[in-house]
């Protein structure tokens, strides 16, 4: 009976991805790309792993969905001759092969791994206390593998910085997306003004309660940067051009004062990213404080798209 | 006395669970957006009310049960606007 709870899902997690992958119509794959997330959360719920589900929930399955929705709203025109376009059968049996061989790699080593499996979880639990963060998740992100979640952030800059690559010159510095009008009388500009009060509290109160429970900037940043879009939408507010001195400013305020605060750990604690010796609480507090406004801004920035009105209309 | 609330979660869990399965037969067999919608809101509004109920004698503290009761009211308030929101597109959009 506890089997079928687990196997369940497990097997439409399959399902679904092999619907999302063998789907002819973008928008259709993409909203199965869209469940298959919803359903990974579960998955990681049932396996305990709340902060993981929280993640997906937030960015495997809301973000990155949004993202895939809008890119093929815009790919529509385009799709029926795209689907013309039929590769050659050597082209495809390529592919094929080639997915086929990445997911039998994938399957032998998943298969090979020792039992137990090797891990350092011991070792990272017995030194957690040392950080003064409750959470696990986040003591080991922020202190014991400070320098991914550093990487994370910069790489989501980066992702901002492709996304403004797109825009044409000649919109360069302009703001993002196309300007969105709605019915100021209407439900989107009802729900528009209704529910960001709620989602800023429960955004900051995801950030905040990560230090203990689970939840963190990353999970806090997506819900802030959704009711930014959310005002967006409902026509109620509009997208800062991206030239602005302190759009650009706020981006980097979160990994700049990562990488200053890592650098000062070299000076007092002997290496980058190393926080000495009953600091590690307040430090790793600083860092989350600052990362959050640059998270939320680069999330939502990402979603708003490129460039593609005049700075001044 | 937790043999009667057992019963109760029992009784209001199972209830919303038909309201879901209701719903997305419904989803599934009804024959255009607008009655698909009706379908979905049903069991989103009246399956989740019903299973926040039915967990509320099984939890302690009053903040969780509190939580519980802010979820269901966010998912009607996001329910009812997606569903107004899906239905007005539909009706301005001509059936295939």
């Amino acid at each position: 009976m506890t089997d079928a709870f687990y196997v369940a899902p497990a097997l439409l997690i399959l399902a679904l991805g092999l619907y999302t992958t063998c789907a002819r119509d973008t928008f259709a794959a993409t909203v199965g790309f869209l469940a298959y997330g919803l359903l990974l959360t579960v998955a990681w719920v049932q396996l305990r792993g709340v902060d993981v589900a929280l993640i997906e929930a937030a960015i495997g399955g809301g973000l990155t969905a949004t993202l895939l929705l809008r890119a093929s709203a815009r790919l529509r025109p385009a799709e029926a001759a795209a689907r013309a376009e039929r590769p050659g059968v050597a082209t495809r049996l390529l592919a094929a092969a080639a997915a086929a061989a990445v997911a039998g790699a994938l399957a032998v080593a998943v298969l090979t791994l020792p039992v137990p499996a090797p891990t350092l979880a011991p070792e990272a639990a017995a030194n957690i206390a040392a950080t003064g963060v409750g959470n696990p998740i986040t003591a080991v992100l922020l202190s014991f593998r400070a320098m991914d979640t550093l990487l994370e952030a910069i790489v989501l800059l980066f992702a901002l910085i492709g996304v403004w690559s797109l825009a044409p010159d000649r919109m360069w510095g302009g703001r993002p997306g196309p300007r969105h009008h709605a019915d100021p009388d209407g439900i989107l500009a009802f729900i528009g003004r209704v529910l960001p009060p709620i989602g800023i509290v429960v955004g900051i109160y995801v950030f905040w309660i990560g230090a203990d429970h689970p939840g963190g900037k990353f999970q806090g940043a997506t819900i802030l940067a959704a009711m930014w879009l959310l005002t967006l939408m409902a026509g109620l507010t509009d997208a800062p051009p991206i030239s602005r001195r302190w759009v650009r400013a706020l981006l980097v305020l979160g990994p700049g004062v990562f990488i200053a605060i890592g650098v000062l750990g070299a000076f007092t604690a002997g290496a980058f990213l190393a926080w000495p010796d009953g600091w590690a609480k307040p430090l790793i507090l600083v860092i989350e404080i600052a990362l959050l406004p640059s998270l939320a801004l680069t999330l939502g920035l990402m979603l708003a798209g490129a460039p593609e009105r005049p700075a001044q209309p | 006395m937790s043999t009667v609330l057992d019963l109760f979660t029992f009784l209001a869990v199972g209830a919303g669970a038909l309201f879901f399965l209701a719903g997305t037969v419904g989803l599934l067999r009804f024959p255009d957006t607008l009655t698909r919608l009706h379908a979905l809101t049903k069991a989103d509004n009246l399956g989740l009310g019903l299973v926040v109920l039915g967990l509320l004698p099984q939890i302690d503290g009053a903040m969780t049960g509190l939580k519980l009761i802010v979820i269901w009211l966010l998912v009607l308030l996001s329910g009812a606007d997606a569903g107004q929101l899906i239905a007005r597109a539909a009706r301005r959009r001509p059936p295939p």
